[in-house]
């Protein structure tokens, strides 16, 4: 038996304490919050401390690795921070540095953009226990989807076109998702393995059909394995900066629109309280009246709508085709999964944690002159990967934080009470 | 008493915020003594325990053993100082045998590296052979009765040298027989000279085993008494701090019309055994019929056939006039006008993370006036929480409180209030009262009366013989999934007793 604090056994103990000491209430205000209550507290408000105090570690830990290979860590700070063009939001940047840096932030936006929109993927999923995987599969057919309609009916009115475009994406990815739904409520399959095996089938089949010969490869230079280009009138319309550098695109305005969907979705409808009741507690759904099969197919399917939508806003935004590099290189999906647990699956922490992502991405991108000053551009690019791969270690790792902070307590109860035993004993 | 007590807790205090889950409770346990600890549920045991066992630290107060002056900073230093516990849920590893789970942690061994097995099966043995325990030490867990795992963790306990044995409600998870031996092995540790403390809040227990009885209520010892002269009203009353009625009042029923009409029920379980095996019944408006019987011989299957949580293989289920179909969902028994109170509130009669709200609105949740067209109004849940929250008497917290903050007996309200407040045809209560206390069961049988009175059917399952006969009105014996008899509710407890184990078995099917 382990007497760690973590064991289960006393997770239960503090459970059951609590219950304990809350029915002794009688009395108003006779609410006395345990260990594991206070602990509950400090999640909930964690909802906000751990992620940052998460991301601060990675920070550091990402700070020593770069000292470790002999540069600055300030300066590459620094010059990551500039590349993100977040130094636009200060008054004092000017001139030439501010058309600069109005450029960077016009690009770390659109790919916060499809970030926020792969978070929520994973997130709706996570809140009805389905871990999805699958964001980059879903991601990639909604994009297909879009260049396929893109592609087509030149002479339909823009609005029109894109708004078919945006839609069937939307459709694609959740039909894509609900497939690991529905196979995981008729005969069980975990809907972990069924989303990775649909990501390479994603995969895949994309690149076959845009790939060199595929039936939806472009007409113009055979040799380039890439889909033609979408017709100008499907572009999503830039409203910052300019179209021809990949502006910033009115998806953006999608993205900042999806909290408020998902949000109203989960608190608002029979859907979500179907769905949640299902993901905290299947077998009470069910003795509830409610289909959890249904809630399993319907909640990926509007994962992957999220993700799907994801796809449409890249290749309508300004990716404008889709070649078999971009398949290849693509994990907008994959990090989607860092953004929702990063972000708690809440409907505030996803935007946030997709802008940090995003303004990491963009901060390290080999395109970014002020940190190849710094460092080397192939290690820069890495720095990205390291900084997320620490933030989603520390992320699963909050229980160890939970643990060093009980520990703390424990620390700080044991000088007292012998103090309190003389007392005790004098009486 | 001239020797110093085995153990001594002089004083304890423990201080969470906002409440004293001890104030100044004082414990003595002589050696080869039964104290019982007796108390509601959020009356200080519990706190007392983890103190003792080393999990809590107390604000202030001393625990002396054998005269001496201790302080247990883990459950280790307790275990070393010959303290052992029985939670009332057991910490055994399935798929191992008994004698590998009772030294765990200690094993003998060659060389210091190697299982020695057959050493550890001869210790085991030994042991059991010594205070009577009878176990097989080759069986695995996963294959022996849940009463053969508790006396596997009571040996373990005796493996590490307890000498202060805390059993913590431990005939919650046991058959009434069960219980009887549970208590002969108690009195033969007793005569081993080693103490034992008796968690419990079954009064007909307490009468039965301690030697002394303490009872706490809302952290204070109110009094520790001995057995002579102690009665159930006496203690009930120190408990509560109250009268309680240990009697349910009610009147004569006044049956109706039929509500619920079983006929020929087949059920399989999940392993495809036949769990139910042609059960037919009825219940009428105005009556409380209980289906008593040993834990796991087709209760739970009945039931979840009834509730559309499982389907059956065959027969009929007729709510009001209305024959459900074969294999109808749950949303469709609970729109036929079934109520139920599941046998266990945490896993599936509530969603704790849930508030008392949404899962007051669990089954009409997808109906007005909790949603319209699939759009819900929250504050439309919160006010009927609240109402019901006035009407059921929920204590502990509002319609936003989550459930899971609520005691047990809080809970269970909550999911009675829910079930009853949809006004059902025919109400099914699986053990209603199981892990409560004395009030709240009191309450929870006032209700289901007054349910009965309502002109409800009423089916209730139950283990406790003490609660089917005093609620029922008719009482069904159930047997290896059989119907074996029926009684009226004058019929003795012995005679219940007999025919659950299956005594009578012949002499039903020969009528």
């Amino acid at each position: 038996m382990s007497e760690g604090p973590l064991d289960p056994e006393q997770k239960r103990l503090d459970a059951q304490e609590q219950q304990v000491l809350e029915s002794t209430g009688g009395e108003p205000g006779g609410y006395a919050p345990s260990v594991a209550a206070r602990m509950a507290v400090l999640q909930r408000a964690g909802g906000i401390v751990m992620p940052v105090v998460t991301t601060v570690f990675a920070f550091a830990m990402a700070m020593i690795v770069i000292a470790a290979t002999g540069h600055n860590p300030f300066r590459a700070f620094q010059g990551i921070f500039d590349g993100t063009g977040l130094n636009w939001l200060f008054p004092w940047v000017t001139g030439d540095e501010r058309v600069e840096a109005a450029y960077n932030l016009q690009q770390t936006l659109v790919v916060t953009t499809a970030l926020i929109l792969t978070g929520f993927a994973v997130s709706f999923a996570f809140k009805c226990g389905l871990f999805n995987i699958g964001g980059q599969g879903q991601y990639l057919v909604g994009a297909f989807a879009s260049m396929w309609v893109g592609t087509s009916w030149a002479s339909m009115s823009s609005g029109l076109h894109i708004f078919i475009a945006v839609a069937l994406a939307a459709v694609a990815g959740a039909a894509w998702a609900a497939i690991s739904g529905f196979l995981k409520a008729t005969v069980g399959v975990h809907e972990v393995i069924s989303t990775i095996m649909l990501n390479w089938v994603a995969v895949w089949v994309t690149q076959a059909l845009v790939g060199q010969g595929g039936q939806l490869q472009n007409s113009t230079d055979k040799s380039v394995p890439v889909s033609a280009d979408i017709v100008q009138k499907a572009h999503l319309p830039v409203f910052w900066g300019d179209p021809v550098l990949q502006g910033l695109h009115v998806g953006f305005f999608i993205a900042l629109g999806a909290p408020l969907v998902y949000w109203l979705i989960l608190n608002r409808t029979t859907l979500g309280y179907e769905v949640r009741a299902t993901g905290f507690n299947p077998e009470a759904a069910r003795y509830g009246g409610v289909n959890v099969k249904r809630s399993y197919v319907l909640a990926m399917a509007i994962s992957g709508m999220f993700a799907g939508l994801a796809g449409a806003m890249d290749i309508l935004g300004w990716q404008f085709r889709l070649g078999v590099l971009d398949i290849q290189v693509s994990s907008i999906g994959f990090i989607g999964i860092a953004v929702a647990l990063l972000g708690r699956n809440s409907a505030i922490g996803v935007p946030f944690a997709a802008l940090l992502f995003g303004a990491l991405l963009q901060g390290t991108s080999t395109r970014n002159p002020a940190i190849q000053d710094v460092i080397k551009p192939e290690l820069a690019g890495n720095l990205t990967l390291i900084i997320q791969g620490l933030v989603l270690l520390f992320v699963g790792a909050d229980l160890l934080f939970l643990w060093i902070w009980r520990l703390r307590t424990k620390i700080r109860r044991t000088p007292a009470a012998p103090a309190a035993q003389p007392g005790a004993a004098a009486r | 008493m001239t020797e110093p007590p085995v153990l001594e807790l002089r004083g304890i205090t423990k201080q969470f915020p906002g409440v004293l889950a001890n104030d100044h409770v004082d414990l003595d346990v002589a050696a080869g003594e039964v104290h019982a600890l007796l108390g509601e549920n959020g009356a200080g045991k519990s706190t007392l325990m983890n103190i003792l066992y080393g999990l809590y630290h107390p604000d202030s107060g001393e625990i002396l053993l054998r005269g001496t002056k201790t302080s247990f900073s883990s459950a280790k230093d307790a275990i070393q100082s010959g303290i052992g516990m029985v939670h009332q849920h057991f910490m055994l590893i399935p798929v191992m045998t008994v004698a590998e789970n009772i030294v765990l942690a200690e094993e003998p061994t060659y060389a210091g590296v190697m299982l020695d097995i057959g050493e550890a099966r001869a210790r085991v043995r030994e042991l059991s052979d010594r205070y009577g325990l009878a176990v097989d030490p080759n069986a695995r867990i996963q294959d022996i009765t849940v009463a053969q795992q508790q006396r596997v963790e009571i040996l373990k306990a005796l493996y590490r040298g307890a000498e202060i044995l805390v059993l913590d409600e431990p005939t919650a998870v046991l058959t009434p027989q069960e219980a009887k031996e549970l208590f002969a092995i108690i009195a033969g540790l007793k005569e081993q000279g080693k103490s034992i403390i008796f968690i419990t809040h079954k009064l007909h227990e307490v009468l039965e085993v301690a030697d002394r009885i303490t009872v706490l209520r809302r952290g204070k010892r109110i009094d520790t008494v001995p057995r002579e002269g102690a009665t159930e009203e006496s203690l009930a009353r120190m408990m509560v701090g109250r009268e309680v009625l240990l009697r349910v009042e009610k009147g004569p029923a006044k049956p109706g019309e039929t509500l619920l009409e079983v006929s020929d029920l087949h059920v399989f379980d999940d392993r495809g055994l036949e769990k139910v095996r042609g059960v037919s019944f009825s219940v009428r408006a105005g009556e409380i019929v209980a289906i008593a019987g040993v834990d796991g011989n087709g209760q739970t299957e009945l039931i979840d056939a009834l509730t559309g949580l499982l389907r059956p293989a065959s027969g009929t289920v007729t709510v009001a006039g209305k024959r459900a179909h074969q294999g109808s969902t749950a949303r469709e028994m609970l729109d036929l006008g079934i109520g139920h109170i599941p046998e266990d509130r945490q896993r599936r009669g509530l969603v704790l993370e849930f508030s008392i709200a949404e899962n007051i609105a669990l089954h009409d949740y997808c109906f007005e006036p909790a949603s319209t067209a699939g759009w819900m109004y929250p504050k439309r849940l919160i006010m009927r929480a609240a109402q019901l929250i006035k009407d059921f008497d929920v204590r502990g917290g509002g319609p936003k409180t989550p459930s899971g903050a609520l005691s047990g007996g809080n809970q269970q309200k909550v999911v009675v209030a829910r079930e009853v407040a949809r006004n059902p045809k025919v109400l099914i209560a699986a053990q209603p009262t199981r892990g409560l206390d004395v009030g709240a069961i009191e309450y929870v049988h006032r209700r289901l009366v007054a349910e009965r009175d309502e002109g409800r059917a009423v089916l209730l399952v139950s283990l406790e013989l003490e609660e089917v006969l005093s609620l029922a009105d008719r009482i069904l014996v159930i047997f290896e999934g059989q119907i074996v008899g029926e009684y009226g509710p004058d019929v003795s407890e012995e005679e219940l007793g007999i025919a659950m184990t299956g005594g009578r078995r012949k002499e039903a099917a020969a009528a």
